[in-house]
């Protein structure tokens, strides 16, 4: 190949999205398969049954999972020595528009002020995206489509450290009790501890692009964070609010070293139509998609 | 105990609400037509100066949704994704849309408040979920757009769409015309759960950062 151009970027990001807006993370698809055939509460598991129809019926008909196919969340590891600089954000936004012109998004991106929504997904500040310059020549662009609805739990304390782990608990559980079926459960929670209030927040949603039961690297953090999950699972809000076991099919738990004076602790959850995808470009133009996906296979769907 | 389930059509009449009760799944045939924030207010507003809707919403379904919506070539519309939104945010005008309007069932996501639930006793109506997010689901049920409103105004998401659906579903009553209310029950036991969880979690994670600083 003759080196990645503006236009063959433009291209991978567009087919890119598109996987990402129709088909969910063989991750989340096997956890609430798992999570279906545990169930014993009926409600429960009729919601969970609905759940997995409706991401085999996105994957064969190559369809929005949901219809908020949420806001877009770019995390860019760009290469020092990759062709493309600036022209990345634009390629990204090209191929949003077009992925979103043809039905595969439906347009959120609304402006606060005049009340108008641009109709392409695209605005001030959206995609919302984070850059990250790292050694090599390659690009890894990791893209999540981020529901409405599972903001609303959406919580950031600012603790006197003496208090601050001991707060943590009552944070994660009271934040996951009060939403109980808004976020639209089961939901992956994401929790961290940081300096900053807007460290704390940015690491917790972050965290949420680690695939279900893949640990934090640091062993504590990966117990706290299955005892944490096993503490919002006893909470009994269930799928969609009807009880049952799963609440959330994982924790996610990430911090940074924090200032003397503060401890910012930062939940976020996602709902249980968590899409998120990985891919790599690599600067003679090839690329692939790193992330595991439902795909359809036969006449249904399967994990690849 | 199994759930009891209902198959109705539109037009809904008192009697087809008086029937169901909290917990009970129900398959809509007929017309759905869609409001969220934007177009609650607008509805208000347009009946508020006197004027009249462009579609009469009594015995009709309400649906909480903004769905995704692509026009064939035809200029005929194909919705592809169309699962419902949070409820709760159409809380402080629900109760007034269901006595100026007429609508006899809600369908939504995640429940709704005390004002409606009253509204709900007192003009006989029911509220129900369908599955939150399962967009490409539901797509499946709708069979056709028959008329969509106040699209250039709101646009796709917010504009008020008629949609014809068969066998709608399932959905789960969570208000019924009693006034009772699942969630609102529900979530007290949740809530009611959090002190001793919280307590006894930190102290597990007390344990846990206790052998990290050995």
């Amino acid at each position: 190949m003759g080196g990645v151009t503006r236009e063959s970027l433009e291209e991978a990001f567009y087919e890119f999205i598109k996987v990402v807006a129709t088909r969910i993370p063989a991750d989340v698809y096997e956890a609430v398969k798992r999570a279906y055939e545990g169930e014993t509460n009926k409600l429960a598991k009729a919601q969970l049954e609905a759940i997995l129809r409706d991401m085999e019926v996105a994957c064969a008909k190559s369809r929005p999972i949901c219809q908020d196919t949420g806001t877009p969340y770019v995390y860019i590891e760009i290469g020092d020595d990759f062709p493309l600089r600036s022209e990345v954000a634009d390629a990204l936004i090209s191929a949003l528009k077009r992925v979103t012109k043809e039905g595969h998004l439906r347009p959120n991106a609304v402006d606060p002020v005049r009340l108008k929504n641009s109709g392409d997904n695209t605005g001030r500040y959206i995609p919302w995206i984070h850059w990250e310059l790292v050694p090599g020549d390659e690009l890894k662009v990791h893209f999540m489509s981020k529901g409405g609805g599972s903001e609303a739990p959406s919580t950031l304390k600012m603790i006197p450290p003496l208090r601050g782990w001991k707060e943590l608990a009552k944070t994660v559980v009271e934040a996951i009790a009060e939403a109980g079926p808004l976020p639209c459960p089961p939901v992956i929670v994401g929790v961290a501890v940081a300096a900053g209030a807007d460290i704390a927040l940015t690491l917790a949603k972050k965290a949420l692009l680690r695939p279900i039961g893949v640990r934090h690297d640091d062993p504590f953090i990966a117990r706290l964070e299955e005892t944490i999950l096993e503490y919002v699972n006893r909470l009994g809000v269930g799928p969609h609010g009807f009880g049952g076991y799963y609440t959330a099919l994982d924790v996610k738990m990430e911090y940074s070293y924090r200032h003397p004076a503060s401890f910012a602790i930062g939940v976020v959850t996602s709902c249980w139509a968590t899409r998120r995808g990985s891919m790599i470009v690599r600067s003679d133009g090839s690329w692939e998609i790193t992330s595991k996906h439902l795909a359809p296979a036969g006449d249904g769907c399967r994990v690849e | 105990m199994e759930a009891r389930v209902f198959r109705l059509k539109t037009p809904l009449s008192d009697s087809d609400i008086e029937k169901l009760r909290v917990g009970d799944i129900v398959y809509i045939t007929g017309l759905m037509v869609t409001a969220r924030d934007e177009a609650h207010k607008k509805v208000l507003e347009t009946l508020e100066s006197g004027k009249s809707l462009p579609i009469d919403l009594r015995g009709l379904v309400l649906y909480h949704c903004g769905p995704v919506a692509r026009r064939r070539p035809d200029g005929s519309w194909e919705i592809i994704a169309a699962g419902p939104t949070t409820s709760m945010r159409m809380e402080s005008v629900e109760a007034e849309f269901i006595e100026k309007t007429g609508v006899k069932m809600i369908v939504g996501k995640g429940g709704m408040g005390a004002r409606t639930a009253e509204a709900m006793r007192k003009h006989k109506a029911v509220y129900a979920v369908f599955t939150g997010g399962a967009g490409a689901l539901a797509a499946e049920r709708i069979s056709r757009v028959v008329d969509v409103y106040w699209l250039e105004e709101l646009g796709i998401p917010e504009a008020m769409w008629v949609f014809e659906v068969e066998d709608f579903g399932p959905l789960v009553v969570t208000i019924d015309s009693t006034g009772k209310n699942y969630y609102q029950e529900r979530m007290k036991d949740v809530k009611a759960k959090v002190p001793s969880l919280a307590e006894e979690l930190s102290k597990r994670i007390q344990e846990i950062l206790g052998e990290a600083r050995k």
